[in-house]
Formats: C-alpha cells, sequence, structure tokens
C-alpha cells in the first residue's frame, strides 16, 4: 500500500518548501536573499581539511551509510579557492597552525567554517606545549562540533546548522563594518 | 655446560669489551647491559657483525632524563631476528653536554629515531647527517622532554587554575 | 672560422634546471598530514626532503602526567585506524609489568577484537591504494564493512573509533548476545564483499601496470631501515610479532603469514589482502575454541570492584578508593613489550618508578621508523607512483608524530 505525499509528487520523495513569494501563471517572484539562500544552502561544497582521527569519522560520513552528498556537499574541494566550507577535523598543532591561516585566507567570500571534533574547537585532550588550543584562536569559525570523534550524525547535525547559517545570512554581511571588524580581530585583512 | 643464548651474547661482549660493561640484568627477561659511552659505536658494529650475536635490527632508540643523577640515558633497542634474541644497551650521558656519536652508518633507520631524541632530550649525535628538530616547531629552544619542562602551554591566559584545584 | 667539427646539430650544453615541488601538509592525495619538497626534473623525482610533525600532540610527555589507566584513551589516538590494537598492548604492557596472569577466555577476546582491528586496518589502506589508482567504487563498498565492524565495537566498549576498550586484566563485561551476533554476521557478509573488492583490482590489468614495480625496496634496505609489519614482508622478510614472540594466546592458533617478493606496491596490497583472510581464519578458530572463564584477571591494583561488592564488602571498598585515587603499589622497573599492529612492531618502552604515572614511555612507532625510507624509494620515479608509494605504507599521521 503506497501513501501519497502531499503535493502530489511521487511517495518517499519530499520537495524543498517553496520561500514566501507573489505567484502567478509563469512566474515567482520573491526576494534575492531568498533564492540565493536557498541555493547556497543546498549546494556546499566543504574543503575536508582532515587530520587525524576526526577524519575517519568523515570518511564514514562521506561513506554510503552516512551519506553526506544528499545535503549537496557532493563535490569535495580539496582548492580553498573553490570552497565554501572550511571543516577542521582534527586536532591541530601549532606548526599546523600557519598552514591552517593561510588556507582559510585563500577561500573566497562568502566562506563559513565548521570545527569539527574536540581537538580542533578547544585543544581536546591534548592541553600541551604544542598543540593548538582551539582553532578560534586565529580563524573565526561558525559551528564547532563536540565528540571525540564526533559520531557521523553530529557531523550531519553540524552540516545542517551551517546550512542555516548559510540560508539566513543577509547578502550584504560579508560587507558590514561588524564583519571587517571581526576579521581584524584576527588579523585578517 | 650449555651456555644460554643471553649468556653467550655477554661472554662475546666480554671477550672484546670487558672494560666497557658496566651492569647487566635481566628485567623480565629482556637482556639490559649499561656501558661506557665512549666506544658505543664500535660495540653495536660489533654486535652487528659477530657470528654469535648477529643482531641486525634495530628496534628502537629512545633517551631518558633522569633528574636525580643529572643524566640523560640514550637506550638502543637490538633484535637478532634469525635467533630471537633482544638486548637492550643503556649509555649515560651527563645533562650538560650530552653528546654521543650516532649509527646511522650501521643502521639507516636510526636517522630519524636520534633526530627524535635530539629533539626531546638534546642530546647531540655527532656524524648525523641532518640533526635538526623533526617533530617540534624549528625555532623551539629548549628540549621539551626534559623532566623540568612543563607539559602545557605556559603563555595561555584563558584557565582559571582555581578551579583546576592547582 | 675554427669550430669543432664534433658540435654541429647538437644543442649547446646547458645546466640542468630542477623545479622544486611543494606536496604540502594539506594535499588530497596525501593521507594525513606531512610535507614533502620534491626536487624533480621535468616529471621525474630526483630528490624529496619530507617534513613531519604537523601533529605533534607530545603522547611521551603526556604518559608522564597520567595515571596507568589514563594512558589507553592516549593510545587509541596512534593508530586511530586500529586502535583496539593500540589499546590492548598497552594493557599487556602494564600486567606484565605487575606480573598478572591472564585467563585463557580474555586472551582469546583479544584475538578476535584485535583481528578485527587489524582487518579495519588494511581495508583502509587497501582502498586508499584503489581510490589513489582511480578505483572510488572499492573504497565506498570496503568503508560500509567497517561499519559493521564499528557496530560490533560499541557493542562491546561503546564507542566507535577511539575505542579505549578493555581494562587492564581484561574486560569490564562479557561480550552480550547482541554482540556474539553481529560478529557472526560480520562473518558471513565480510568475506563476499571482500571477495568482490578483489575480483575488482587483483588481476586488473590497469591496476597491476599501475603497481607492479613502483616504490620497490629490496629486503636488506627494509631490515637496515628497521621496517616491519607488512611493508616488510612485502619485501620478503618473514618477521611477524604475532609468531616470532607470541602473546595472548597467538600460538595456539593456526595461520600463514603472506610474504611478498619485490616490495612494490602491488606486493604491499596482495599481502594485506591475504592478512586480511587470514586473520577471518583466526577470528573463526577463536570463536570455536573459545573457553569459559572469568572475562578479567585478578588485578587488585586497578580492576575496579563489582558495585555490590563496594557497597557491602570493605576490602572491596578499599581496593575502590585506592584505584580510584590512584594510591596503589605498582612495582619499579623497565619493560618492553610489542604487539603486531596494523603497521608492524608496536613497542611499549615503560619505566616505572613506583609512582602512579609512568617515569618514561616510549611508543615505538612502526610509521615513524619506516617512513624515512620513503625519499630513497620514489628517488627516479614519476610524482603519481610517488603518491601511490605513499599510500601503500599506510602512513597515519597520528603514529608518524605521536
Amino acid at each position: 500500500m503506497m501513501e501519497r505525499v502531499e503535493n502530489g509528487s511521487k511517495p518517499g520523495v519530499r520537495m524543498a518548501e517553496k520561500p514566501e513569494g507573489y505567484e502567478g501563471t509563469g512566474f515567482f517572484a520573491t526576494s534575492l536573499e531568498k533564492v540565493v539562500g536557498m541555493a547556497r544552502k543546498n549546494s556546499i561544497w566543504p574543503l575536508p581539511f582532515a587530520t587525524s582521527c576526526c577524519g575517519i569519522e568523515f570518511m564514514a560520513t562521506m561513506g554510503a551509510h552516512y551519506d553526506l552528498a544528499r545535503f549537496g556537499s557532493e563535490r569535495l574541494s580539496f582548492s580553498p579557492r573553490q570552497a565554501d566550507l572550511l571543516m577542521v577535523m582534527g586536532t591541530i598543532a601549532k606548526k599546523m597552525g600557519p598552514v591552517l591561516r593561510q588556507v582559510y585566507e585563500q577561500m573566497a567570500e562568502p566562506r563559513w567554517v565548521l570545527s569539527v571534533g574536540a581537538c580542533a574547537s578547544s585543544g581536546g585532550i591534548f592541553d600541551t606545549y604544542s598543540v593548538l588550543q582551539g582553532i578560534d584562536r586565529i580563524i573565526p569559525v561558525d559551528v564547532y562540533v563536540p565528540g571525540c570523534p564526533p559520531r557521523p550524525e553530529q557531523i550531519i547535525d553540524g552540516i545542517i546548522k551551517i546550512q542555516h547559517l548559510v540560508e539566513t545570512e543577509s547578502l550584504r554581511r560579508r560587507d558590514s563594518q561588524e564583519y571587517k571588524a571581526m576579521l581584524n580581530k584576527f588579523g585578517i585583512e | 655446560m650449555e651456555f644460554s643464548a643471553e649468556d653467550k651474547v655477554i661472554n662475546t661482549l666480554k671477550e672484546k669489551y670487558e672494560g666497557d660493561v658496566l651492569h647487566i640484568e635481566s628485567p623480565y627477561n629482556f637482556l639490559t647491559i649499561t656501558l661506557k659511552k665512549e666506544r658505543i659505536v664500535e660495540i653495536i658494529k660489533y654486535l652487528y657483525s659477530h657470528p654469535e650475536t648477529g643482531f641486525k635490527y634495530l628496534t628502537s632508540i629512545g633517551g631518558v632524563h633522569y633528574p636525580e643523577l643529572n643524566q640523560i640515558a640514550v637506550v638502543y633497542q637490538l633484535h637478532n631476528l634469525i635467533a630471537n634474541l633482544r638486548v637492550r644497551l643503556k649509555i649515560y650521558l651527563p645533562v650538560e653536554n650530552p653528546v654521543t656519536e650516532t649509527i646511522t652508518s650501521i643502521f639507516a633507520g636510526a636517522n630519524w629515531m636520534e633526530r627524535e631524541t635530539y629533539d626531546f632530550y638534546g642530546v647531540n649525535f655527532i656524524g648525523h647527517p641532518n640533526l635538526k628538530r623533526i617533530l617540534n616547531v624549528d625555532d623551539m629552544i629548549i628540549f621539551p622532554m626534559r623532566k623540568e619542562y612543563p607539559l602545557e602551554d605556559q603563555t595561555r591566559e584563558d584557565k582559571n587554575d582555581s578551579m583546576f584545584g592547582r | 672560422m675554427d669550430m669543432d667539427e664534433s658540435l654541429i646539430g647538437q644543442a649547446p650544453p646547458e645546466e640542468k634546471q630542477y623545479s622544486y615541488l611543494n606536496l604540502g601538509p594539506t594535499h588530497p592525495a596525501t593521507h594525513g598530514i606531512f610535507q614533502n619538497v620534491l626536487k624533480m626534473d621535468g616529471e621525474i623525482i630526483v630528490e624529496a626532503e619530507p617534513t613531519i610533525g604537523y601533529i605533534h600532540r607530545a603522547f611521551e610527555k603526556l604518559a608522564e602526567r597520567r595515571p596507568y589507566a589514563q594512558i589507553t584513551p592516549l593510545t587509541d589516538r596512534l593508530n586511530y585506524c586500529s586502535a583496539p590494537i593500540n589499546n590492548i598492548g598497552w594493557h599487556m604492557t602494564v600486567e606484565k609489568l605487575l606480573g598478572t596472569e591472564i585467563p585463557k577466555r580474555v586472551q582469546y577476546l583479544r584475538v578476535i577484537i584485535m583481528e578485527l582491528a587489524r582487518i579495519t586496518d588494511h581495508l583502509i589502506c587497501n582502498a586508499v591504494i584503489g581510490v589513489d589508482t582511480g578505483a572510488l567504487t572499492g573504497f565506498v563498498y570496503l568503508f560500509q564493512q567497517r561499519e559493521l565492524v564499528y557496530e560490533i565495537y560499541e557493542e562491546i566498549c561503546g564507542a566507535r573509533l577511539t575505542t579505549n576498550i578493555g581494562r587492564i586484566g581484561g574486560f569490564e563485561r562479557d561480550f552480550s548476545p547482541k554482540a556474539w551476533a553481529k560478529i557472526h554476521q560480520f562473518l558471513k557478509e565480510f568475506p563476499v564483499i571482500l571477495k568482490e573488492f578483489e575480483n575488482l583490482l587483483k588481476r586488473n590489468r590497469i591496476f597491476m601496470d599501475r603497481t607492479i614495480g613502483v616504490g620497490g625496496i629490496s629486503d636488506e634496505r627494509a631490515l637496515n631501515y628497521s621496517f616491519s609489519g607488512p611493508n616488510l614482508r612485502a619485501a620478503g622478510v618473514d618477521y611477524d610479532v604475532r609468531v616470532a614472540a607470541p602473546y595472548s594466546s597467538y600460538e595456539d592458533f593456526d595461520f600463514i603469514i603472506p610474504i611478498g617478493s619485490n616490495g612494490d606496491v602491488y606486493d604491499r596490497f596482495m599481502v594485506r589482502q591475504e592478512e586480511m583472510w587470514q586473520s577471518l581464519r583466526i577470528i573463526k578458530q577463536a570463536i570455536d575454541k573459545l573457553p569459559d572463564g572469568p572475562f578479567h584477571a585478578k588485578v587488585p591494583e586497578f580492576y575496579l570492584p563489582p558495585k555490590e561488592e563496594v557497597y557491602n564488602n570493605m576490602e572491596a571498598l578499599i581496593y575502590h578508593f585506592k584505584i580510584v585515587m590512584g594510591e596503589t603499589d605498582i612495582p619499579k622497573g623497565e619493560v618492553y613489550h610489542c604487539v603486531e599492529g596494523g603497521n608492524g612492531e608496536l613497542g611499549f618502552y615503560l619505566i616505572s618508578d613506583g609512582g602512579r604515572t609512568p617515569f618514561r614511555l616510549q611508543f615505538r612507532r612502526p610509521c615513524f621508523i619506516y617512513y624515512q625510507a620513503y625519499p630513497e624509494m620514489i628517488k627516479g620515479s614519476m610524482l603519481s607512483d610517488a603518491i601511490l608509494t605513499m599510500s601503500s605504507m599506510n602512513v597515519i599521521a597520528g603514529e608518524l608524530d605521536a
């Protein structure tokens, strides 16, 4: 016995919700922000900056069981110039800090940062002289995913929160004074 | 009288280098010989090529810092794969000037192991092709594994010591 | 005009120009963060200079600060693809120091867990060799099988990847019926998928052309560089710690050690494949011959007594207090214990001075030791071969830097 979904489409397939707008025959008018937000959120191209154990859980997230590609992140980009989301997974040592900073600076706006795991968020269990105690000392972070390592469901939860941030972001945010001031706090031009 | 494998090693070593042997013991069935540091490279080469011992596999090189003795020990663990015999050679170096010779001419694998010992303890291996830091940042001036240096990064201000019971 | 006749028609001699390529710490093809600066003559590599330490987390210094039972989570993060082997290796080191006798059942259960971990480690390595030659399908299939093993670990200890499995002396509880059901399910499903994966690549013309003769090393050089594990066995030396110095009842099991002949990428791939089949064989034997008995040894220094006894029995209460506060008596001594990890001989050199934390703990990490041979192995090969050599050596950054 097959269940039919409300709007008459195929059973089991859910369509995304339409943003509010004014509709007529052959046209649909809404605000640019909503359309751009919807397009951006469903096609985030992540840059997996996997350093240690959390990287293996990320590989499991990309695998067939907890497929990350269904959220639009089918194409992993290893080049920062073509990526939207920097996923920092794993411990960042002080030796690696400048490399991370350089990768972040090479990304084009709009860019988001997801810090996966306890080590990237705060140094984790490694309170030592050689580990950077959290990547938010050198780059601004949008969403933190705690765990050691976090389960793939938690990583997907983090991606969904990023998607929410992407959808609701104002188009002028990256040019605003507050954003520039925040970047200056980190020393990024 | 049948000599045990360990006795054979000790006798072969004492045949030529009796004066360098300081102490022999076997904790947990692992032959451990403490030697004088002057001729360690010759001794290892002798143990490598002598048919009675044949220690042709280097398991590890490590350093140990003994603050009460003011000495840094360098521990070489060798393995004879054919006779399945292991030996541990320890030499003690003064902490003010820990200098010894490299064994990269005998074992190519000692290259990075000695660099790691230098990085952590400051032991200077004379004759090493590339003795610079391997794991820590290049501009570090201290040798972090020595006991007097702390584990945590001392420059952070955001940890509240009163909450950690310190 | 006087001119040397032999020079006519030839290009003027010029200095050879080399270019430097930075195979930097972040690179899609290097699985882990380590840097190689390659001096290239066109596409051929002339020299390589590796730099490591980008994930140095100071394990050995941390271990001097932590009581013995708290070091197990640290060992997880050494070779994080096969964390149970590291955990159990550490537990065995402490048990050797204390001189405890481990019951047979515990030893067999440990063997099952360690062989499962070895299978997962080799799965990642072989899947990644496939990916680096362009075969992405194998990766997706094999990672699905890793999920099955993760579920087994979850039943036993609660965690997927960094397991912190077992205790010093055994396990905290016996394997539940659900765990056994999952193990049997794995033993039924996994061989089918492994066979499929093997058929994709084993006699595949493209794969063989890419991997045979690439990144080889001779057995004398491998021994001189202190290689161990599958890399050494692919070069032709049959040194396996499970056979040379059997621990945890490995002498009761019947398995072969596969060895290769050239030490090239194809040999390493096939050695790991065959080791996975042998691991399955060992697991089946261990399940068939599993004896009954306690699931932990009597280790009053570390083993928390069961809660009912703590609330009713004075002795158990005192032990509980002493263990949690770390006031137990540890003998002084130095001990070295090694296990056959996924990458080779993983050794723990422990010096104890009687205190609650080790005086010195050195991890003998196989990855760190054999990676030094990498510049020699890729000299004269092309860039894509260098990438393939690196992934076939199974370099795990956690074990490289510690």
